[in-house]
């Protein structure tokens, strides 16, 4: 904005204010006088000093992006708000959340870490012996299987729902810890070991059976959320960071490793988590998560203002591995072109994805549709009928649709396909 | 825990995953099993100039490590001594358990735990009776987070009892059963068999 154009009328409500203020008589220094006038948004901010520095930021205060809450219970779920967010890292107070229990009240000095079983020396570690082994970060997505089970019932196919409802089950962080490995050196495995038990100090004393090949891969015990302690919610003070396993393995809290020679089938690797497949079997052990992609934009309930020019963007990401490519369809699925990924690609990590896409005003249905290292495709929702019949309700990473009408709204639109 | 118990383990192991490879159990789950699990070479975040060990924490003693080593597995590794009957069970259920499960395990509000219909390609319900397939994950959940409110509140008893109680609910014992650390997991669950170990393997092949 050129400079003549400054507000006269905000050159003159601040003097006015700075007149009442002072004479008022609550103004002592010029410090006070800055509080005083910066707590008014004024509407030319070259015309009035800024708020001064603070112990700790805030965001702007028009920005109010929320978790999904949807029931208050010891055993819920918050989502984090994935239409609000640009990236792939989510901010640590919107990282979702997933309880059996309520989040424990935990002391740093107090908590730890039994690791004992089939080892050479049991062990009990505090937090401080943790921090002082070597440590590693990465940037990787939790995802809790869960995700997206609103979308696989095809009596049941919703329209007015957003995608933070639809799967915002889904965080990426960069977590810090120490590797499992590194732990399990300590206390020296024995031969014959071949899968952990992980236990949390919640009040569910939730706990998962993981194979001890997973957690020697790449297991960590995170202590570390996007440069800060982890959160609360995701476990303060430690947890289990199994990368690319379904998020319920990655136990928070964590305050026990068992190592063993066989699973220890606990409930929620029995009762839950568990895929009933249609055909009179379960599937158990359904740990890894497969390639899967959204499109966050343009998503429920935004509408297109005008035709022309959008960027389609989303989040794609894969548990074994690497995300190679996102393709998107802006014609119902009859075509798909290569969408653009922005680097850094890293293993098991969410990718940002986008394309620009012309809209012409006409009805139509964009997809995305992920592949993976592994030369994984993101199926359809009728791939995974076939395998898996219409009853299970974990791992439905299965292709998103999203209905674009003429009139500029979006709609979740894989009713329209099937 | 001794090395002998530890043996009796793995035998048990190496049984059980026989059994499952022979229900279409992936290779790297029977390699699991078999204890060919690769624990050596040089975990990430050691440079190559770290000592063999650290030391930093501290040595576990057996006290501490039998105080919290409470889980329950499928042979029976894990259960304490003690006993309880369907009698005493219903008292413990009318007590703790009915408000939230209803008066016949049915009704919620929270989890239905009794359903002795079972089912042939897909569950209705998920329920201890037509769909969890080991008893002993009963003692391991229950002693660790139930009640809700008020966890760990019951006397091993008191968890067996409840146990033979929700048991009988689902006709799956009689109602003279005394369950203790020999009969509880020689309790053959209904749905037990249904459970087959993942099959996914991410590439080009099928879906699954």
């Amino acid at each position: 904005m050129p400079r003549d154009g400054r507000s006269k009328l905000s050159r003159r409500a601040w003097i006015t204010t700075t007149s009442g203020v002072i004479a008022a008589g609550l103004v002592k220094t010029q410090t006070d006088a800055i509080k005083l006038v910066a707590q008014e948004a004024p509407s030319d901010p070259t015309r009035v000093p800024g708020k001064l520095v603070s112990e700790l930021g805030g965001r702007a205060p028009a920005e109010e992006p929320k978790r999904l809450v949807r029931a208050q219970a010891l055993s819920s779920s918050s989502r984090t708000p994935l239409a609000d967010l640009m990236g792939t890292i989510t901010p640590a107070d919107l990282h979702f959340e997933r309880h059996h229990a309520g989040v424990p009240d935990i002391r740093l000095e107090d908590h730890e870490l039994l690791v004992h079983g089939m080892v050479e020396r049991p062990m009990v570690f505090r937090m401080s012996d943790l921090m002082r082994y070597p440590q590693v970060s990465r940037i990787q997505f939790l995802e809790c299987s869960g995700n997206g089970g609103g979308v696989y019932n095809r009596d049941r196919m919703p329209t007015e729902v957003t995608v933070q409802a639809l799967d915002g089950l889904l965080s990426t962080s960069e977590w810090t810890g120490v590797a499992v490995s590194t732990i399990l050196r300590e206390v020296g495995v024995r031969r014959g070991a071949s899968w952990i038990l992980a236990e949390g100090s919640d009040a569910a004393v939730m706990s998962r059976s993981v194979p001890l090949d997973k957690v020697m891969e790449d297991s960590m015990l995170a202590y570390g959320q996007n440069g800060e302690r982890i959160r609360p919610e995701q476990g303060y003070p430690l947890r289990l960071f199994n990368p690319g396993y379904e998020g319920n393995t990655s136990v928070k809290w964590l305050r026990r490793i068992e190592v063993t020679d066989q699973p220890t089938h606990t409930r929620d690797e029995t009762s839950k988590y568990t895929d009933p497949l249609g055909d009179g079997t379960v599937r158990q052990f359904s740990l890894a998560m497969d390639a899967k992609s959204v499109i966050t934009f343009p998503s429920y309930p935004y509408a297109l203002p005008e035709t022309g020019w959008w960027e389609i963007r989303g989040l794609a990401w894969s548990g074994r591995g690497r995300i190679t490519r996102v393709e998107v369809s802006t014609d119902g699925g009859g075509t798909w072109v290569d969408a653009a990924l922005q680097g850094p690609i890293m293993e098991k990590s969410t990718v940002r994805f986008r394309h620009l896409f012309d809209w012409n005003g006409r009805d139509t249905v964009i997809l995305s549709r992920a592949t993976d290292e592994t030369g994984y495709v993101q199926p359809t929702v009728e791939q995974l009928w076939d395998a898996r019949g219409t009853r299970t309700s974990y791992h439905q990473n299965h292709q998103r649709a999203w209905k674009i009408a003429r009139t500029g709204e979006v709609t979740f639109g894989l009713g329209e396909l099937v | 825990m001794s090395r002998v118990v530890w043996g009796a383990c793995l035998l048990v192991a190496s049984t059980a995953f026989v059994a499952c490879a022979d229900s279409g159990q992936t290779a790297a789950v029977a390699r699991l099993a078999s204890g060919e699990v690769a624990v050596s070479g040089t975990p990430e975040g050691i440079p190559a100039h770290a000592p063999a060990r650290f030391e930093f924490g501290t040595e576990a003693s057996a006290t501490r490590v039998a105080m919290w080593d409470i889980d329950v597995r499928p042979d029976g590794e894990g259960l304490p001594p003690g006993s309880g009957s369907v009698a005493q069970g219903r008292e413990v259920y009318n007590v703790y358990c009915v408000a939230c499960h209803g008066p016949t395990g049915m009704e919620g509000p929270n989890d239905r735990l009794v359903d002795s219909e079972q089912w042939d390609d897909v569950p209705s319900t998920r329920t201890v009776g037509n769909y969890w397939p080991h008893a002993t994950t009963l003692y391991d959940y229950i002693r660790k987070a139930m009640p809700q409110l008020t966890p760990g509140i019951l006397s091993d008893d008191q968890v067996y009892a409840v146990i033979a109680y929700i048991l009988w609910m689902n006709e799956i014992v009689p109602e003279d059963t005394v369950l203790d650390a020999e009969t509880l997991p020689a309790v053959v669950m209904p749905a037990r068999d249904k459970f087959v170990v993942d099959d996914r393997v991410g590439g080009t092949g099928p879906v699954r």
